[in-house]
């Protein structure tokens, strides 16, 4: 594409931004499709279920009695802002996992939410310390409106993937689009790619 | 939350040229664009704007469509002007009739409205872009009675399309301060300012910031509108 006229851009961009990203600084925006559920830790559940040995559902506490683990780095949304030098604290999805122990024959997973909200990834994606179920952003609990009491966490794919309100994981043997991903979004969503849309 | 219909994958990056600019309010203009490709939009979506510098560098936003679709080759953006908004402020201080802008879209297969059946439609402030296109296209197809649209904005200056807005019957409150006379007292959206009674078959769009959008669903789920008929996009930073 030739040049926007009078576009000069700004100069020193940041490294850490993939193509077509930028800097929103302090704000995070919250883009949600549906209201904002308001979810009791009393009652609410993570379950791994699908392709695997054992079908595995963990109270709040449960979960949180498992050993935790930390992400710092940034995240990155498809409406093209991105959030840099954040820290959220969770579990790893390979210790959820590895506690269900998926089949040989898994190959993706379909994030669900409390809401209904649905995202699908390649397993590859979530497993060997790339994804996290957190429910601390900044040493805080997890607000509400950014997926609390917890959410997962996939930074190195664009931020619709890393579902708010995460109920549970999937195992499956085949990819199955998700909610945006029915609505034209890509199946997988890599920031650096710019893998934004069906098609990309 | 159930599953939309789903939309056709955006096109690819095209040449648009801007052929009209009309100021809505102080800090928002409205961009008419006219596209090298042409594609039917469904009122509601989105384009993605980029800007290209001499170097390579590039800036992209996503800006809602105000203008119904109506078969011409041409969208409209309606863009508010953010403090220090890198192509907010390029759009506003340097664009004129004629320049060239890159393009990409239609984009969302949610939160749209294909005018076929009743739809609720409540916007705070900048949040009444993706809704006017709505209200635009019931209008155009003789289908008026289908949406009903309540726009909350501070003051009659912030009120983006105010004319047309009360041609087409649109319910207006300020939160701020109204305009002499204005039978509404100045606040905040309340229970009482949404219908009496929300049919079953009626979906409702609500786009604002996100405080404006949780206190609208808030209200719509205790008056008893279930959460899968309540399409919601939010906007702009929280905390």
């Amino acid at each position: 594409m030739k040049p926007t006229r009078g576009f000069l851009g700004r100069g020193n961009r940041d490294p850490r931004l993939p193509p077509g990203q930028y800097d929103v600084g302090r704000d995070w925006p919250v883009l949600t499709a549906e209201p904002t559920p308001t979810l009791s830790t009393a009652t609410w559940t993570f379950s791994v279920g699908g392709l695997v040995e054992q079908p595995m559902k963990w109270t709040w506490d449960e979960l949180r009695a498992l050993p935790d683990s930390t992400y710092a780095g940034d995240i990155h949304c498809v409406t093209t802002w991105s959030k840099l030098g954040v820290s959220f604290r969770g579990v790893s999805v390979d210790t959820v996992l590895a506690a269900a122990r998926p089949l040989a024959s898994a190959s993706y997973v379909l994030a669900t939410s409390h809401t209904g909200y649905t995202t699908n990834l390649p397993l590859e994606d979530v497993t060997a310390g790339k994804a996290w179920v957190v429910w601390e952003y900044e040493g805080e609990p997890l607000a509400r409106e950014h997926g609390g009491p917890a959410r997962l966490l996939v930074p190195h794919l664009y931020f619709w993937k890393s579902a708010k309100w995460v109920s549970g994981l999937q195992v499956m043997d085949h990819d199955e689009p998700g909610f945006w991903e029915q609505n034209g979004y890509h199946d997988r969503g890599d920031p650096w790619l710019e893998e934004r849309y069906q098609g990309d | 939350m159930t599953e939309g219909r789903a939309a056709p994958p955006p096109g690819k990056w095209q040449s648009a040229t801007v052929v009209q600019i009309r100021r809505e309010t102080a800090t928002a203009k409205t961009f008419r664009l006219e596209l090298a490709e042409p594609a039917d939009h469904l009122a509601g979506q989105h384009y993605v704007l980029r800007l290209t510098a001499p170097d390579g560098y590039t800036a992209s936003r996503s800006y809602s469509v105000a203008s119904a679709p109506d078969g011409s080759n041409g969208i409209e953006l309606t863009v508010e002007r953010l403090p220090d908004g890198e192509v907010s402020s390029f759009l506003h201080d340097e664009v004129v009739v004629g320049d060239e802008l890159e393009v990409r879209g239609p984009i969302g297969g949610w939160f749209v409205w294909r005018g076929d059946g009743p739809a609720l439609l409540l916007g705070g402030g900048s949040g009444v872009v993706p809704l006017m296109a709505m209200l635009r296209l019931a209008h155009r197809t003789g289908r008026s009675d289908l949406a009903r649209l309540i726009v909350s904005t501070r003051s009659p200056e912030d009120l983006y399309y105010a004319a047309e807005l009360t041609r087409l019957g649109a319910e207006i409150l300020y939160t701020r301060r109204t305009p002499e006379g204005w039978p509404r007292p100045a606040g905040r959206l309340t229970m009482a300012d949404l219908p009496a009674s929300i049919g079953a078959e009626t979906t409702v769009f609500v786009c604002g910031s996100s405080g404006f959008a949780d206190a609208a669903t808030d209200m719509l789920l205790s008056a008893g509108v279930g959460n899968e008929r309540i399409r919601v996009e939010r906007f702009g930073p929280t905390g």
